[in-house]
């Protein structure tokens, strides 16, 4: 029997897999027993509502997909009174996605959200724009970064997890920044910026332009930037970017990561969640891992490569 | 994988059937026996487009049901087109393709209706041809207009089947389709045998003509909107399409997941 119990920090999760915010609902209960997660991720709420982006908001490429909904919401009042209810019908951990353009705006929301019977964790999304900074993602810099953390810590009891983006030339000094401004985690990564052009008509495919590009061809630079971090800093890293396979997810951990999210792989497989999960175990159960938590950074430098065996 | 008491199943079903109809349709049958009773007429299945060689795009395809059923293999009637469509004309029987469904909301009949009229267009009438068979189990007479290019594109009995409806082509070929003449065909039915409500898919030019007169003659009606989609069970909102909420504003639906069907009325042309 493997034990796939997991510690993000002062939370306790049944296992490491978790979906990634934006790909992920409760309409995924029509599927598959969301009880079986390690922790439920929110769609990113934001403080006031928002339409979204103009259509197309998605477009596919030969292994990922491109995307610019541009977070539509009720606002932070609605998810309060009807989407909190909601996700407490279900056992796991529920992590609040939060948004917002500027620290203000941040640590108001996060003061309302620690006030909110049910939550577990607040997964900060500074890889959004800064509307102080010229709409600058926060993540894209140290200082942006930890500023914005700094304001959610000053005002909020519950565990921060800082959602940090590929779109930045440094991300372990990004990573350094939010762990210093007391982030109790780090996610790694969001999507990262991409293009794509319809020739026909000579404009880009997204109705926004440029959009965040996720799904396995990302894979490999989130793996790589997760192992960046988790050199990077003590806190917990959880690795996000491309993963669809309890393969992928063993990659992440070995990387670094003490957790990992699943996003893109759901839309393709609905039951891809359940399935890292179920794979995770069947791999430490073949490789004679008592505990998945084991996992964790086997393949990082110097750290005695798989010393379990 | 499926995981049995949940309403939307994620499976690899067997291909039954694939063939051509037509110059540019392709049907496919599936062996699912209990997705096929559990799909209702207006649904879809979200389809894993990937030939015999698992070649194809990488997003799903959303694709209407054309046949369900606890008596038919589950069926697809589809418009061979881009790069899904053709990996779907692909396969063959014996081959294996992958499905998510039922889903989204489909078309509602009212047992106390005694006749409804059907309007569609090209591949359009792949939709709305469950509810031949629904209406005809309710003892609801049916009356359909199709609008094709041709006699040779219409698949009436694609559309029909044994279900008894009445089908009334239109042609561009003999200016049958025009609007004008198909407004004046809608009128004579509407005065000569009312339906209790219309129906419609596959054209928005028919669709604006269907929504105009039936708001004249204060007929219920249904349409099933088409979308781009991403997950196909409403995680994403990237389908969205601006719906006529109660307030006289409107508001961003899924296609996904609070249509395809919406209320004629309270949809907006494309």
């Amino acid at each position: 029997m493997v034990d796939l119990t997991t510690r993000i920090g002062a939370v306790t999760l049944a296992n490491p897999v978790m979906p990634a915010s934006g790909t992920f609902g409760p309409e995924l209960a029509q599927v598959f027993d969301l009880g079986l997660l390690g922790a439920l991720v929110t769609k990113s709420v934001t403080p006031e509502p928002r339409s979204g982006n103009p259509l197309p908001r998605l477009c596919e490429t030969e292994a990922g997909i491109l995307n610019s909904i541009g977070i539509p919401g009720k606002g932070l009042d609605h998810f309060i009174a009807h989407a909190i209810p909601e996700w407490r019908r279900f056992r796991p951990p529920l992590v609040v996605s939060l948004s917002a353009g500027t620290n203000a705006a941040f640590a108001e929301a996060a003061a309302r959200l620690a006030d909110t019977p049910g939550i577990a964790a607040i997964e900060a999304n500074i890889s959004c724009p800064n509307l102080e900074e010229d709409g600058r993602a926060f993540a894209m810099f140290p200082e942006s970064a930890a500023a914005a953390i700094a304001a959610m810590r000053a005002r909020c009891a519950l565990p921060i997890w800082a959602k940090l983006s590929p779109n930045t030339g440094d991300i372990a000094a990004v990573a350094r920044a939010a762990e210093e401004a007391g982030a109790d985690a780090i996610v790694v990564a969001n999507t990262i910026l991409g293009l794509a052009i319809d020739i026909e008509k000579a404009t880009p495919k997204l109705g926004a332009g440029m959009g965040g590009f996720s799904g396995p061809a990302f894979k490999p630079i989130a793996l790589r930037l997760t192992w960046q971090c988790a050199q990077a800093v003590r806190i917990p890293v959880i690795g996000v970017g491309g993963i669809a396979t309890a393969e992928d997810a063993v990659e992440f951990m070995m990387a670094g990561a003490t957790a990992v999210q699943v996003g893109t792989a759901s839309f393709i497989s609905p039951t891809a969640l359940v399935q890292v999960i179920d794979g995770l175990r069947d791999f430490c159960t073949r490789r004679g891992f008592a505990r998945s938590a084991d996992l964790t950074g086997l393949a990082l430098p110097g750290s005695g490569r798989l010393a379990a065996e | 994988m499926d995981l049995a008491p949940f309403p939307v199943a994620e499976r690899d079903a067997v291909v039954i059937e694939s063939a051509p109809v037509g110059r540019r349709y392709h049907r496919l049958r599936l062996d699912a026996p209990d997705l096929s009773a559990r799909g209702r007429p207006g649904q879809f299945f979200h389809l894993l487009c990937r030939d015999g060689g698992g070649n194809g795009p990488y997003l799903r395809r959303p694709m209407s049901i054309w046949r369900c059923g606890a008596e038919e293999p589950l069926g697809f009637l589809f418009h061979v087109k881009g790069r899904g469509t053709a990996a779907l004309a692909a396969l063959r029987a014996g081959d294996r393709l992958s499905v998510v469904g039922p889903l989204g909301q489909g078309f509602s009949l009212h047992p106390s209706w005694r006749r409804i009229l059907i309007l569609a267009r090209g591949v359009g009438l792949a939709t709305l041809a469950p509810l031949t068979d629904a209406a005809a189990r309710l003892g609801i007479a049916v009356d359909a207009v199709l609008s094709a290019r041709d006699p040779a594109d219409l698949m009436a009995d694609e559309f029909a089947g044994a279900s008894g409806a009445l089908v009334t082509p239109v042609f561009d070929a003999d200016g049958s389709s025009d609007p004008a003449a198909v407004e004046a065909l809608l009128r004579a039915r509407f005065e000569a045998a009312r339906p209790d409500a219309v129906f419609t898919c596959g054209s928005n030019r028919l669709f604006l003509l269907l929504q105009r007169l039936s708001a004249e003659y204060a007929i219920p009606g249904q349409v099933a909107l088409e979308q781009q989609m991403g997950c196909g069970l409403g995680m994403c909102f990237c389908c969205v399409r601006p719906i006529r909420a109660p307030d006289g504003g409107t508001v961003n639906l899924r296609v996904c997941a609070e249509g395809p069907v919406f209320d004629l009325q309270a949809a907006l042309g494309w």
